[in-house]
């Protein structure tokens, strides 16, 4: 019987990328339902109503929410390229950093963004990010998974991604190559990755998209 | 002969948190040297083994550090696979109990520390209402089941068992009843309690968190 994949998704979400991005690397066939995030439907509610959010992946009509619960839930479904390390150490040293990403730097990233340079807001996201420099420095490998990209590095699409497109948006020079040197390299190669490269949105709606959500345009 | 397993377990004894390793530690019958930190004066070995964060939990087995509660039963989960599994075998099973130990982190537990260590006002009012609205999302998903995951104590009641300690603190600081406000909460954590060992042997007394919160409660500022 064939598998029913169904994707409910926003484009501009980097979180939403991080679930395409997964089927991707699995060669999963999937239907891209694009939601209207100002009118949701019917069925994104019903598949997510506790926080009706992007992105859910509807497989056989089992619904799974919140973007790296996702990414986790590809790799465990469909075999083959793997995203996870299969070492249980190694697979908590990955969940951790995703965590971190997904704690720390978004967060942090977005209040400065959002902020109009406010140096102190700046700073802290400088501070998050160089946390993640340093382990990148320390692995010395070209991406988070070592010659292939893992959790980390699909979690971290909005760093290598859209970082650089608010960064675009607002005029704010979050990440340069003097202060980051390992995250812009890293950034450049992920992007550059024929299986990522495919799956992302174009850049210039993206911009357009984040102009007006920071109030730029 | 088998190999000689090292857990060291470093914590704070009124961490909710901690509880979860505890009692995920206990479930699966597994020894181990528990170091109870003091906060305010943390020891090198926590700084070493989490310098990113400073905090506990942190597991170290054999050398290796884990830390992060979730990501720590996980590890725990796997790695003591014979006994007592927290998290179900199929991927969706998973994929549930990991939404729901998400929600319960950002949800429960964030309002929580807000509820308890904020003064009075707009921020208190708002995390004493968004914990309510949650903890309701959760008994909903409950349900008539025994547990999160069904017939069997696993990955989400082990989450969330320890909000459970700081029951009379809610009413103290929240003017908040879970017992009026949930109750089929109060059923399932009382069951926890009642057939689980692991829980009831790992949970402190609710005077003794009661005493902790107000304790912190001055440090913090928030009382005098």
């Amino acid at each position: 019987m064939a598998d029913e994949v169904k994707l409910y998704a926003a484009a501009p979400s980097p979180y939403v990328f991080r679930a395409k991005l997964a089927l991707s690397i699995k060669g999963v066939k999937f239907e891209y339902i694009n939601e209207d995030l100002g009118n949701k439907s019917a069925e994104l509610l019903k598949y997510n109503p506790v926080h009706k959010k992007v992105p859910v992946l509807v497989h056989n009509g089992n619904a799974i929410s919140e973007s790296l619960v996702i990414v986790e839930y590809i790799d465990e479904v469909w075999k083959g390229v793997p995203i996870l390390p299969q070492d249980p150490y190694e697979k908590a040293i990955a969940r951790f950093w995703a965590k971190f990403i997904d704690d720390k730097c978004i967060p942090t990233a977005f209040k400065a963004f959002g902020s109009n340079g406010d140096e102190q807001v700046v700073t802290e996201a400088r501070e998050q990010l160089q946390i993640l420099e340093n382990e990148l420095k320390v692995k010395g490998t070209k991406f988070f998974g070592g010659d292939n990209i893992n959790l980390v590095d699909i979690a971290g699409s909005v760093i290598a991604y859209w970082v650089g497109i608010f960064q675009d948006a607002t005029g704010l020079e979050l990440i340069t190559k003097e202060k980051f040197p390992k995250i812009t390299v890293w950034a450049e190669d992920f992007v550059n990755l024929e299986v990522v490269n495919q799956a992302l949105p174009p850049r210039e709606d993206l911009v357009a998209f984040f102009k007006k959500m920071f109030g730029k345009a | 002969m088998a190999k000689q397993e090292e857990v060291i377990l470093l914590d704070f004894w009124g961490s909710m948190y901690g509880m979860r390793v505890r009692i995920a530690l206990a479930e699966k019958g597994v020894s181990y040297e528990y170091k109870d930190e003091d906060l305010r004066n943390k020891s090198h070995l926590l700084l070493d083994m989490n310098p990113v964060h400073k905090k506990i939990p942190v597991l170290i087995h054999n050398g290796q550090p884990i830390c992060e509660s979730n990501i720590i039963l996980e590890y725990i989960d796997e790695k003591w696979k014979d006994k007592s599994p927290l998290l179900p075998c199929d991927a969706h099973g998973k994929a549930r109990a990991r939404f729901w130990a998400d929600f319960i982190d950002k949800k429960v537990f964030q309002n929580i520390r807000t509820l308890l260590y904020t003064p009075k006002g707009e921020k208190h009012e708002a995390a004493r209402k968004d914990l309510i609205d949650s903890l309701k999302v959760i008994e909903e998903e409950l349900g008539d089941k025994p547990y999160f995951g069904g017939e069997s104590f696993g990955y989400v009641d082990v989450c969330l068992i320890p909000f459970y300690t700081r029951f009379h603190a809610y009413e103290t600081y929240g003017e908040l009843n879970i017992e009026q406000e949930c109750p089929k909460l109060i059923v399932w954590a009382k069951i926890c309690i009642q057939k689980h060992e692991s829980v009831s042997n790992v949970l402190p007394e609710s005077l003794k968190i009661h005493g902790l919160v107000q304790q912190l409660r001055k440090i913090r500022g928030v009382d005098e």
